[in-house]
């Protein structure tokens, strides 16, 4: 990469890192923060001057950083004729607006920001012009939409501002994302991204059956760019932007982005009847009514946003022409419509300014009050109006005489009298801009007494006046060698077409046109106080009207399938999760069959057959009792027993001393958790809704036990077959389940004790929430008097509580200690203990039985938890993997020769954890009752008998 | 080499010592709970680059062989999720603690520390049972989360949370136990093995316990039609915890990747059909949700949620297609959407804790309108695909990816159309927020009453809290910088998990004395 490359590189970046330097600056004042505003666009311009001279020698510099090469995306960019011209505008009339707008805005409006944003923007537009990268182009392409959306947005107070802003970007931004299509579909077609070779390859494009996908999607991006009908409608509601922002975007920058995308990839996609038909038609229609609006709009900004528009059109409709000539004439025309429109909206931004108002009904006879910017805004406009000696009239000249001979559908008039009308509305409001605001009488209510402005706001607009009339008497000397190398980079190398241009092209039929069209464009502006009347009269489609309603109505729309569909009601998300579940499932399962059947029914024998009534009969009472809510809960232990029955008669004594352990905890702890609930379950949903659910229910049974009988006949070999061989041998323990659970598969049960214990933190942390929220009001003044014990802590349980606790806890760890041989385990012991514990805590109350108790839960959650972890950790000492275990055989006499395995070690972790979260559980709980008002009690029983005894005593 | 279980064990170990030894000194919990989250990004860093040159290391817990215990697989896959999990933890958990949201209730770095275990341990298992395992972990966790500081309207949202995720886990072992029954093991490896030799017809049993578990995994991926619960959650969650979520989802979505181009994926033509054909018009619908979500919040919570969803569904629409190209995409988007949506939560706090609620209305402006304006704007950029931060890439990589005949033109209109509606549902909520209010009258009595009090006492926001969220922004202009060599490295990643036969030989390398084995 030489210097040019690099150079060109830095020109790309400089606004971007530019922009940083406003919004900090404006800490040292305005007028520095407008100075470093500009230096970057300064410095970018001497770059690019310093490029110029090899470009205007037909030279194109390229420079590439490569991104996302996977994707055909890189940082590339290149400098050829048109992106010259448009760099060159870019930057040229960026600077001009700086220091235009540095007199424009207010000291209220955020100075720094403004600039930053500008610069954003700036940048934003010039990489479009430079991108040698359709995909870069792309992402430049949605930077202008966003950074156009805060300029746009820039007074953001203002309803206008912010309406506007969501519009340009609801539009533009639209374009964009179709235009991602068109590119992607392009880029597919030529197989590179690379622009340079995607002009090279216009046959193949054209050739393609992808060509109309691609073409109308490219074309989607930049008709709503360049606001092309009916697109149109979002450019004068970016009207309500700052003046500066409005001369910038709308005559140099923002809209001729769509323009400049049809003349880039003129080469690539224009020449076919479809371009030819989608394009000049479109860009026709636009030009007529655009202009056709314009003429009575009565806010200036208003009227030249419609005259931008009909202006862009011309321009489409040249491009749209497929011929070499008319390309070129659409970069003359280029050219000249910058100059004078970016010069007519500072000079509408002026008159805004000195006046306060738009409205040119409250405007005219400025040209006594404001003779500078009367001079500056009335050359312009007649320049707009196509008048000789400007430079308006050379590329109008040029484009009726395109018009005059195109032929559209087989007809010869219909565009050049189309042309010729949209001329003449043209010539009708330039000239009502100069009459009925400069011309008149000088009037005695203007909102503000009108006077010129300071020095630095008609500077800009003045430069540009100059440019307006030198290019109109010398447009050959001034322009045309950047003409010519833009359009020779527009038609994509080849023959220049033969092009003069001159002011006298001889008698042609475009000065006939010309003539009519000002002729007629006067006569109509003498008409236009009738006509004005009879357009305001006429029922029009309002677009702003149309778009918001659009809007509103996509919105209102969304908002109702959102709504319909997340109504919050989980008994339908069930429903639907459980629905789509089967349905899905049954259509899994039709894909293919089942395998053939190799286990045979067995005969059911007299018992199962007694427990499987038992089961299905209590099944059947939670169904009939579950709104009496105590009923269901002992039903409900019903079937955890006879579920625990069956682990039994299968052979299963481990599952089942879990099954009964925690079906005995489960039920103890919901029966004190239902003391603090409504007893019974209310109705809550219709009849119908409650038949749904239960059919539904029914159907995810039925598919459950359907899914389980097909797998209950087959046979299948599993791992277990190593478990069972490898259990004593590798694990050290008889007892396969345990030696799972501890051994083989220790890491689930790691992770399943962590689920625990966080249940119970988590039990914790909500009681803790709820009893410092409004709910621990509403629970000091419950009532629990009604259903009360008159016995709380009845004597014979306290008694049979403390004989059990003893030996429970010898059970517990009996069970613990034999569990990886026979059935048992921390887990079982864990849950053996607490039922203890916990029946202490029934029997005597929570508070005593806490006072008596020194151990903290937390502390043993996080104890099991952190054992069990570094028991696993422990083996790393060794260079074995986590949980790797390892066991020996000890004898000390008296006590008979015994085991010990690293895995008990584990397990000890798992009991303290599983009985740290179920005492945290019953903590919690207790927590309830004691902000419901249960007392504590200081005597282990309510009565007790001894202490009658002692008051017999003291009788004595 | 113990380096492949740390991000499990550092946490797990951590979180148990902060729920108890810690649990009365909120600044000693902080202190620990953050060198921890900067520990887990060390020990992400260093995982990664053990498997930069492609290997794919195995753990034999309890130096069990594969498949009869339980093993942990670290790849390029893996070490990614785990990575972006632990740098996105430690910014959450920097933003909780700046903020003061850990205060507000019990045992927030304890649940903080479990959910990254739980998270990380389901990233890097190979074993699908130890999937649900972690899935209960990190679920359990994240109710602890979810309902963290109380409050009438969370704890509704989560307990339908809990309920809806419950009704997943069970499916989770129904279709487990089928799976179970079908082919006789639990190893991702092993099963993969064993669908192969199936006959695809006699395949019915294990058909349905493919689509049991997609179905599990589309629970927590969000996908339509089991998307129900996200909105509520999200919108209703504690800020950063929200933002915390925004990798729960991945998760779902990992485990599709994961399962089903492994396991039940292509070649295997037992159930390789069911992936594409049942993910792909679900991930659409999704799509539509999402955007149609965001359109119409009333809510600026809510409206952040379904833009999550609709994330979920380009992701989805990505990993549907099950070919390489289009999980780099995917990868790319899903690391991306990540730290979008996390931006979003955490941007949307600062603003929604200065006002008196998060909805959409006209409220007068809190204080550093601008700066939080700026932020939500970079965010949502991001969120909506667009340039120039990481999501138009993604959006531009998924797209290219999908141009199957029959998938494209349904892909493209979705995405595109999607990213619109996304695009003007932020734009209204952010002029609504962030301008309308400018232009509120300050002497509006009703306004007054209702925020004046607000106003007065709601603080600036410190650099420390806006830190967070910058560095999010920061990585989401990161990833579209470095979007070329990090591609890159995302084709190696799903090179690696297409090409089954090396993960199953080295997963079952029979050789069970080592403990790590090498591939290549």
């Amino acid at each position: 990469m030489d210097g040019a490359n690099n150079l060109l590189f830095i020109i790309a970046i400089t606004p971007f890192i530019g922009a940083l330097l406003p919004g900090i600056m404006i800490r040292a004042g305005r007028a520095t923060c407008a100075t470093f505003a500009a230096a970057p666009t300064v410095l970018a311009l001497a770059m690019l001057a310093v490029l110029t001279p090899d470009v205007m020698a037909g030279n194109v510099i390229q420079a590439e950083v490569n991104w996302l090469p996977q994707l055909g995306l890189s940082a590339s960019f290149f400098l050829d004729g048109l992106g010259l011209l448009f760099a060159g505008m870019i930057l040229g009339v960026g600077l001009l607006i700086i220091i235009y707008a540095r007199y424009y805005l207010s000291p209220e409006d955020p100075m720094g920001q403004f600039y930053t944003y500008l610069l954003l923007f700036q940048g934003a537009m010039l990489g479009i012009v430079l991108s040698d990268n359709i995909l870069l182009l792309l992402i430049f392409w949605e930077l202008t939409s966003l950074s156009s959306f805060l300029l746009i947005g820039f007074w953001k107070h203002l309803p206008e501002g912010r309406q506007g802003a969501r519009m340009a970007l609801a539009v533009t931004g639209s374009g964009g994302l179709a235009m991602i299509g068109g590119m992607l579909i392009l880029g597919n077609i030529v197989g590179s991204y690379n622009l340079t070779d995607i002009l090279a390859a216009g046959d193949i494009i054209k050739a393609s059956e992808w060509y109309l996908p691609a073409l109308i999607l490219i074309l989607l991006g930049a008709f709503t760019k360049s606001a092309q009908f009916p697109f149109h409608f979002w450019l004068p509601h970016a009207m309500a932007a700052p003046t500066p922002v409005s001369a910038y975007l709308h005559s140099a920058t923002m809209v001729k982005a769509g323009v400049f995308l049809m003349a880039r990839m003129w080469p690539a996609l224009a020449g076919t009847p479809e371009w030819f038909y989608i394009v000049a038609t479109t860009g026709l229609i636009t030009m007529v009514i655009g202009a056709l609006i314009a003429l009575f709009k009565d806010d200036l900004k208003a009227l030249l946003a419609f005259s931008t528009v009909s202006h862009l059109g011309l321009l489409t409709m040249l491009l749209g022409f497929g011929t070499k000539l008319a390309a070129v004439v659409a970069v003359f025309h280029i050219i000249n419509h910058l100059t004078f429109k970016a010069t007519l909206f500072m000079t509408a931004g002026i008159i805004d300014h000195e006046t306060h108002t738009r409205d040119i009904k409250a405007l005219g006879g400025l040209r006594k009050l404001m003779p500078i910017t009367f001079v500056i805004g009335t050359v312009a406009a007649l320049s707009m109006a196509g008048i000789p000696l400007f430079n308006g009239f050379l590329s109008k000249e040029m484009m009726l005489e395109e018009a005059s001979h195109t032929v559209w559908a087989g007809s010869h008039h219909a565009v050049p009298i189309l042309a010729t009308v949209g001329a003449l509305l043209s010539v009708a409001y330039s000239f009502r801009f100069i009459v009925h605001v400069f011309f008149g009488p000088v009037r005695d209510d203007y909102p503000s007494k009108p006077h010129d402005p300071p020095v630095g706001m008609w500077l800009s607009p003045a430069l540009l006046m100059v440019l307006v009339v030198v290019i109109g008497v010398l447009p050959a000397a001034i322009v045309g060698p950047l003409v010519a190398v833009a359009g020779e980079a527009v038609i994509g190398g080849g023959k220049m077409p033969y092009y003069s241009l001159k002011i006298w092209h001889g008698i042609t039929p475009a000065l006939y046109m010309s003539i009519i069209a000002i002729i007629g464009g006067l006569l109509l502006l003498a008409m236009h106080r009738p006509l004005d009347r009879l357009w305001n009269a006429l029922p029009r489609p309002e677009a702003k009207a149309m778009f918001d309603a659009l809007v509103a109505a996509m919105a209102s729309l969304s908002r109702t399938i959102t709504e319909t569909l997340h109504t919050g009601a989980i008994s339908r998300y069930l429903s639907i999760f459980v629905v789509a579940t089967v349905a899905l499932g049954l259509i899994a399962a039709s894909g293919s069959s089942l395998p053939p059947v190799t286990r045979e029914m067995l005969p059911v024998p007299g018992v199962v057959l007694i427990g499987w009534v038992v089961l299905i009969t209590a099944i059947g009472s939670v169904f009939f009792m579950h709104r009496s809510r105590f009923r269901a809960l002992v039903m409900i232990g019903v079937i955890g027993l006879m579920i625990s029955s069956g682990f039994v008669y299968l052979s299963a004594p481990d599952l089942a001393l879990t099954q009964i352990s925690v079906e005995t905890v489960t039920i103890m702890l919901l029966l004190l958790a239902l003391h603090f609930l409504p007893k019974d379950t209310p109705i809550e949903s219709s009849r119908a809704l409650r038949i749904r659910d239960g059919v539904i229910a029914l159907i995810g049974g039925v598919g459950v036990a359907a899914m389980t009988y097909a797998f209950l006949l087959r046979d299948v070999s599993t791992i277990s077959d190593y478990h069972l061989a490898n259990a004593k041998t590798g694990g050290g323990g008889t007892n396969v389940v345990n030696v799972i659970l501890v051994d083989f598969r220790g890491y689930d049960t790691y992770g399943e004790i962590i689920v625990l214990g966080v249940a119970g933190l988590i039990i914790f942390a909500v009681m803790e929430a709820l009893l410092n929220g409004p709910a621990a009001r509403r629970l000091r003044n419950m009532d629990y008097s009604q259903d009360r014990s008159r016995d709380r802590h009845p004597l014979m349980m306290v008694i049979a509580t403390r004989l059990l606790m003893p030996i429970a806890v010898l059970v517990g760890a009996y069970i613990f200690l034999r569990g990886h041989n026979q059935p048992g385990g921390g887990f079982v012991a864990g849950l053996i203990i607490s039922i203890a514990l916990l029946m202490q805590y029934m029997a005597s109350g929570f508070a005593w039985a806490q006072a008596r108790q020194k151990m903290e839960y937390h502390g043993m959650i996080g104890w099991g938890v952190v054992i069990a972890g570094l028991t696993g950790t422990a083996a790393w000492l060794f260079g074995a993997p986590f949980l790797t275990s390892t066991f020996g055989y000890f004898h000390f006499p008296p006590i008979e020769e015994f085991e010990l395995a690293s895995a008990m070690a584990f397990d000890l972790g798992v009991f303290l954890a599983v009985l740290g979260a179920v005492m945290l559980m019953l903590y919690s709980l207790s927590r309830i009752a004691r902000f419901a008002g249960e007392t504590v009690n200081v005597e282990p029983m309510d009565y007790d008998p001894t202490n009658r005894v002692e008051l017999l005593k003291e009788d004595d | 080499m113990h380096w492949i279980i740390a991000p499990v064990i550092l946490p797990a170990l951590l979180a148990p010592l902060i729920a108890y030894v810690m649990r009365h000194d909120i600044s000693l919990a902080r202190i620990a709970s953050l060198f921890g989250s900067i520990g887990l990004v060390a020990i992400a860093i260093v995982q990664t680059l053990l498997v930069m040159d492609g290997d794919i290391l195995v753990y034999r817990l309890g130096d069990w062989p594969a498949p009869y215990g339980i093993v942990l697989v670290l790849d390029h896959l893996s070490a990614l999720l785990v990575l972006v999990t632990s740098v996105l933890g430690l910014i959450v958990l920097t933003h909780a603690v700046a903020t003061g949201w850990d205060a507000k209730g019990r045992h927030f770095h304890a649940l903080f520390q479990f959910q990254l275990m739980g998270i990380c341990g389901a990233f890097l298992t190979g074993d699908v049972f130890n999937l649900f395992v972690f899935f209960e972990v990190l679920l359990i966790a994240s109710y602890g989360l979810m309902i963290h500081g109380g409050g009438k309207q969370r704890t509704r949202a989560g307990l339908q949370y809990i309920i809806i995720n419950l009704a997943g886990s069970t499916l989770f072992l129904f279709g487990l136990g089928v799976l179970y029954a079908t082919v006789g093991t639990l190893n991702i490896a092993d099963i993969a093995l064993k669908m192969q030799a199936l006959p695809a017809d006699e395949a019915a049993l294990a058909r349905v316990a493919a689509m049991l578990l997609m179905m599990v995994f589309a629970v927590k991926a969000a996908l339509f039609p089991v998307q129900f619960w996200l909105p509520g959650t999200y919108a209703n969650a504690p800020a950063p915890v929200a933002a915390l979520f925004a990798i729960m989802t991945k998760v779902g979505a990992y485990a599709i990747l994961r399962v089903y181009t492994i396991a039940f994926g292509p070649g295997i033509a037992a159930t390789e059909d069911i992936g594409p054909d049942w993910l792909f018009p679900a991930a659409l619908v999704t799509v539509a949700l999402g955007a149609f979500g965001v359109l119409g919040a009333r809510r600026l919570m809510p409206l952040i949620a379904y833009s999550v969803i609709g994330s979920m569904g380009t992701l989805m629409l990505a990993i549907a297609a099950f070919t390489p190209e289009a999980t780099t995409a995917a990868l790319y988007y899903l690391v991306h959407s990540t730290f979008a949506a996390a931006a979003l939560f955490l941007i949307a706090d600062l603003v929604v804790s200065r006002r008196k609620d998060d909805l959409l209305s006209p409220m007068l402006p809190t204080v550093q309108n601008g700066l939080f304006a700026a932020l939500f704007f970079g965010a949502a950029i991001a969120m909506a695909g667009m340039p120039p931060l990481s999501g138009f890439l993604g959006k531009l990589l998924v797209l290219d990816a999908l141009r199957a005949p029959g998938q494209m033109a349904w892909a493209w209109a979705a995405i595109l159309l999607g990213s619109l509606i996304t695009i003007v549902g932020f734009a209204r909520a952010g002029s609504m927020v962030f301008w309308r209010s400018t232009g509120q009258d300050m002497q509006d009595p009703d306004l007054m009453t209702d925020q004046e009090e607000m106003l007065v006492t709601a603080p600036s926001a410190r650099p420390w809290e806006i830190a967070p969220s910058m560095a999010l922004l920061g990585l989401l202009a990161g990833l579209a910088i470095i979007a070329g060599p990090l591609t890159n490295y995302l084709e190696k990643t799903s090179a690696q998990l297409f090409d089954r036969e090396s993960y199953i030989s080295t997963v079952l390398d029979p050789t069970g004395t080592k403990i790590i084995k090498k591939e290549h």
